[in-house]
């Protein structure tokens, strides 16, 4: 209990500290317009990034289909601020509670439609959910394509923008901070015992069915969050964005981060979208350049950066000295089987 | 005493082959029963029957008088049953007090957004369910590898964790598929005392298959003979070695 208070107040110092830190990048006008929105999609990414993971990574379910969930989000959530400007405007600014509630609203929905296509998929033994969510998130594009109130193919316009850093980023923190609590709590357990073995996960008394739907839908979640920020930053919709490869695009961050560490997926997805911003010829062939990353990545190290290997404050330079006195003693020939790390 | 767990008549096919049929056991509390028979008898099957992952074809199974038929093995487990397998099956790559834990985890109360936020009731049931755990692990002496990942104990103390985490469902019958399987002279017995202990520690009934004929007479105080899914004797174990048909299909086999 001890470690525990101290990595809240450690974690509380760095969060005052990050954003005492943006405060000064922004005042001081050190931000560009451009790398305001870069920061504003990688906290989309990493939302994205740090949900998706809770599904394959501490479930270990392969789900292709994010991008359909966070457009569940994002119209839901534009669909709500515009209603609620066109009655009720005084500016155009989209009042800060109206936002989260919208966000919010938005993550239910596709938290629920989470529930509907995950269920049967999740029943059975097996991967059939990388399959369902692939054609789910296809028949998602083509009924917004479809439908008038979602502005069809042309897409959905005048979404009223918010771009708040300091919003965005808080939410983003908070996202994370959920995502750890979750992973480490009874919950998160009985989810990790499913992906461990799940015949024995049933036989500790753990409902499988329920455990893995429940990873799903929070999942689904977020990953709407994630999309109403997307949604409000662009102020413009189209249904094709959230096509199949922009699931892909996801799940690169998760395997390439390390599927299971929370940690590997922020790290992968703050990496991966700001690569492209900072070396712009690399932004064409980035689709191509994920590949190969993802080829290098499964022959040199298959659990991806920090396989299930999770940063703390408290514990991550005790796991560096550790680490250090190993290698030493093995240089003097000592032996040392005790690999055990303290989470 | 009082009946527990009760099985009439059980039996199970896969295909034309009858796996088991006209399976009868009762157990009692605190009953110690053996249940031994040659390679492919069909003991395995009949604790999968016993612990829903199997459905029987044929007969029934009562537990505590009511009938636990076509309920799911978790929802078993909660109901008192809980078992060990025989090819250990551990949460490997996760500490050795989170897979006791996790056993823990049908008892437990505190809400998904009480975990996420960490309200107060998230750190008070943690805190009780890391103790009694604990607790758990010192039985199995276990207790100073709590941190190390499951699958790097050496191959005695994963079979002993998973009676610990079996244990920790706190389970009305205990079924341990072959506990000793592997284990050398000396950890089969320590392993059998502590079986021993643990049913008179905890209260409740245990059923144990197991290969070796003279380990199980030593500890049970009645044992079930299974031969090609029936039944060919049951008893106390002086009854069932000099069993004739017992002596025969011993004799047959080389073990
Ligand atoms: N799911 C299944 N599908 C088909 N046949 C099965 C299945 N499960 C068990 N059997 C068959 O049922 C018979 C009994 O198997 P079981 O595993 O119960 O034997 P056992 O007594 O536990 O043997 P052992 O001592 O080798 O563990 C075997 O012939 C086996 O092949
Ligand atoms: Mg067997």
């Amino acid at each position: 209990m001890n470690d525990t208070k101290k990595a809240y107040i450690l974690n509380t110092i760095s969060v005052i500290l990050l954003f005492i830190l943006l405060h000064l990048m922004l005042t001081g006008g050190m931000f560009t317009r451009r790398w305001q929105s870069v920061v504003i999609l990688l906290c989309i990414n990493v939302i994205l990034a740090v949900s998706l993971n809770l599904t394959t990574g501490v479930l270990g379910q392969i789900a292709l289909g994010h991008a359909g969930f966070m457009s569940i989000g994002a119209y839901t959530a534009a669909l709500i601020t515009k209603k609620y400007m066109a009655d009720f405007s005084a500016t155009d600014q989209v009042p800060l509670g109206i936002y989260v509630i919208a966000l919010i609203i938005g993550g239910l929905i596709a938290a629920f439609v989470g529930l509907i296509v995950g269920l049967p998929a999740l029943r059975l033994r097996g991967d059939y959910l990388a399959i369902v969510t692939l054609g789910f998130a296809e028949i998602i594009r083509v009924i917004i394509e479809y439908l008038d109130f979602t502005g069809g193919a042309q897409g959905l316009r005048g979404i009223n923008k918010m771009t708040n850093l300091y919003v965005i980023v808080a939410i983003t923190l908070v996202v994370i901070f959920l995502m750890f609590t979750l992973g480490r709590s009874r919950q998160g357990r009985a989810i990790i015992s499913i992906r461990e073995d799940e015949i024995a996960a049933e036989s500790s008394g753990i409902n499988t069915i329920y455990y893995k739907t429940l990873a799903f839908v929070v999942s689904a979640f977020f990953a709407g969050i994630a999309g109403g920020i997307y949604a409000h930053s662009m102020g413009i919709l189209t249904a094709k964005t959230f096509g199949f490869m922009k699931s892909v695009e996801i799940l690169i961050f998760v395997v390439l981060g390390g599927s299971g560490s929370f940690t590997g997926s922020i790290v992968a997805a703050i990496l991966l979208t700001v690569l492209p911003e900072v070396l712009r010829e690399f932004a064409d062939y980035r689709m191509l350049v994920y590949s190969i990353l993802l080829v290098v990545m499964m022959i040199f190290k298959p659990s991806g950066i920090f396989g299930r290997y999770e940063f703390s404050l408290v514990n991550t330079p005790k796991d560096i000295k550790r680490y250090f006195a190993k290698r030493t003693q093995k240089k003097k020939g000592a032996v040392q089987d005790d690999n055990n790390t303290e989470s | 005493m009082t009946t527990i767990l009760k099985a009439s008549d059980l039996g199970i096919s896969f295909g034309g082959l009858k796996a088991v049929s006209g399976f009868n056991l009762t157990l009692e509390t605190n009953d110690l029963v053996g249940l031994i028979g040659p390679n492919g008898a069909g003991k395995t099957t009949v604790f999968n029957l016993l612990t829903g992952v199997y459905q029987p074809t044929e007969g029934a199974i009562e537990l505590e008088g009511h009938s636990i038929m076509g309920k799911t093995p978790h929802h078993l487990v909660k109901l008192g049953i809980a078992r060990t397998f025989q090819n250990i099956r551990l949460f490997k790559e996760i500490t050795v007090l989170d897979n006791v834990k996790i056993a823990f985890d049908h008892q437990m109360k505190t809400s998904l957004l009480s975990s996420m936020f960490r309200l107060p009731g998230f750190w008070k049931e943690e805190k009780s369910i890391e103790t009694k755990a604990i607790e758990l692990l010192k039985v199995f002496n276990l207790e100073k590898y709590r941190y190390y990942s499951a699958g790097n104990l050496p191959y005695g103390q994963q079979r002993k964790l998973e009676i610990a985490r079996a244990l920790a469902t706190d389970p009305k019958v205990l079924l341990l598929d072959e506990p000793a399987a592997g284990m050398n002279h000396t950890e089969t017995h320590e392993l059998m005392d502590t079986i021993r202990f643990i049913r008179d520690r905890f209260n409740i009934a245990i059923l144990l298959i197991e290969h070796d004929m003279q380990l199980v007479t030593g500890i049970c105080e009645k044992i079930t003979v299974l031969d090609y899914g029936k039944i060919i004797a049951h008893g106390l174990p002086q009854e069932v070695i000099n069993n004739p048909n017992v002596i025969r299909v011993y004799l047959g086999d080389d073990d």
